[in-house]
């Protein structure tokens, strides 16, 4: 690790400028990622400013929206009541993520703003244009099995790694943030990049902007709601596929309203809206969920060894619409 | 800078890049908080910071100034065992021992948890604020431990024994002492 000037920050203005005076600070929350990542040197600020003291407060506000404080731990997020009750695919999320240590130290915002897990990106023996750009990347022709199916570049096949980003995209979560031009507000669906010929640019913040919140409006139908998660072991592990998904279905047994999002699929959480535009309006039919998830695939371009992941995204998206319906899956 | 450790007020002065399990153990000499990983994979450093369990080897230490930290020299001593680790004793919950003061502190914590109604991800029905430690619920909040040796079986049952077998008072004394 090098060597760093340690700050906390009172206010959400007080760690933009405390983080301004250095081109390489960084915002500390839970350090479950970036701790590790200044452990093996792939992250080398001079200064951390420590944010896990800001706001972490879970507010409902009368409309039914949320608005969450940037330093709400995972664990807490996913204990909220209202958030087990009126968005449980977030709080399912969350709780299909990392351990019940990490999640406890893990903030929202750290959450947001976690590093892919990419073997190469964190192998400094291999090639990595996001951790080194123009480097080349080993990803490409290597062992790719857990690598990108979508949105992909020659560039880079790193996958987003978050559950909880999956279930906040399909609620069009807002994040709010604060920079050294005052405060703004930004989709987290805008918020990840995707790689093409830069993936080490992973989001559109501007130099230390600060994410202070994330707003989830209403949602009636996400009461049915749920995300599920395919691993390679059956806790602890990140998502091959992940789905979340809210249904909300007419009496007549069509689809009214639809959200759907993937996890482990792409460079950043993504929203299926492919697959929501194939449902609204048709019959709830499981051959209408398999149809609707192919219309969502076919810009697939799996990799050498991820082609099962294609399969396993339109079989996991069918079985997740199913149950949300009521059918067994 | 100052920390309260298992009860006792501690100062310390170190390098911001240390670890609050470097902290412990080399600048402390509290060597019962393991390094397995450094990584947060493997969970045999977790320690309970005002009753929650954390990885140590994640943990900035100056980030958890102030903090009252338990580690599992602060759960027991010799002839009076805190009950999960005599039940450990009891139900062979490990054989060569270096995963064990992070289980230990693990179940503790996620005992608490329990006790507050977090969910995990195989709770079926997320609006039920209580919490029945089942064998899958706890196979489930005690992911974030690896044991080498394989011990699980017993590590389970020593944690239903104390924690979720004969309701759950015996378990709540165990999370209150440790908090």
């Amino acid at each position: 690790m090098t060597p760093f000037q340690y700050e906390r920050a009172a206010t959400a203005p007080d760690a933009v400028r405390m983080a301004s005076n250095s081109a390489s600070a960084k915002y500390l929350g839970g350090g479950t990622n970036l701790v590790d990542l200044m452990r093996e040197t792939i992250e080398t600020p001079e200064r951390l400013v420590d944010v896990s003291g800001l706001s972490r407060t879970i507010e409902t506000r009368p409309d039914g929206s949320l608005l969450i404080g940037a330093a709400a731990t995972n664990t807490a997020l996913a204990s909220d009541l209202t958030v087990r009750r009126d968005f449980p695919l977030l709080a399912r999320a969350i709780l299909a993520g990392a351990s019940g240590q990490i999640r406890n130290m893990a903030t929202v915002g750290g959450n947001i703003l976690q590093r892919t897990r990419c073997a190469y990106f964190y192998d400094d023996a291999a090639r990595c244009n996001k951790r080194e750009p123009g480097a080349g990347c080993d990803a490409l022709d290597g062992f790719n099995r857990i690598h990108a199916i979508l949105g992909a570049s020659p560039a880079c096949v790193a996958t987003h790694p978050s559950d909880m980003c999956v279930a906040l995209v399909a609620l069009d979560a807002v994040v709010h943030l604060e920079g050294a031009n005052g405060t703004r507000r930004i989709p987290l669906a805008d918020l990840h990049r995707l790689p093409e010929g830069r993936p080490d640019i992973e989001t559109v913040l501007q130099p230390h902007e600060l994410i202070t919140a994330v707003e989830i409006p209403a949602l009636s139908f996400a009461r049915r709601s749920t995300y599920r998660k395919v691993r390679d072991r059956a806790s602890y592990a990140f998502a091959l596929v992940s789905v979340g998904a809210a249904l909300d279905l007419s009496e007549d047994g069509s689809v009214r309203d639809i959200r759907l999002a993937l996890g482990g699929v792409a460079h950043k959480p993504w929203r299926a809206l492919k697959a929501e535009d194939a449902l609204r309006g048709q019959p709830a039919t499981e051959a209408n969920f398999r149809a609707a998830a192919e219309a969502e695939l076919t810009d697939a371009a799996p990799l050498r060894d991820n082609a099962f992941k294609v399969e396993l995204a339109r079989r996991t998206i069918t079985a997740v619409l199913s149950e949300l319906k009521g059918d067994a899956a | 800078m100052r920390f309260t450790i298992n009860d006792k007020p501690v100062e310390a002065e170190f390098d911001p890049r240390t670890s609050l399990l470097d902290l412990l153990r080399d600048h402390l000499g509290l060597t019962g908080s393991k390094k397995g990983c450094n990584q947060g994979a493997c969970g045999a450093c977790t320690v309970l910071v005002d009753g929650e369990r954390i990885n140590s080897c994640l943990a900035l230490a100056v980030q958890y100034q102030g903090r009252a930290i338990t580690t599992v020299e602060g759960l027991g001593q010799t002839g009076s065992l805190h009950p999960l680790q005599q039940a450990f004793v009891e139900h062979d919950g490990f054989q060569c021992g270096y995963c064990t003061p992070g289980q230990l502190c693990s179940a503790i914590g996620m005992a608490g948890e329990a006790a507050r109604g977090v969910p995990s991800v195989v709770t079926a029905d997320l609006g039920d604020e209580t919490v029945t430690l089942s064998h899958d619920e706890l196979r489930e909040r005690m992911s974030g431990n690896l044991c080498r040796c394989g011990a699980y079986n017993g590590i389970i049952d020593a944690i239903t024994e104390t924690f979720a077998a004969d309701g759950s008072q015996k378990g709540d004394a165990g999370a209150r002492k440790a908090a």
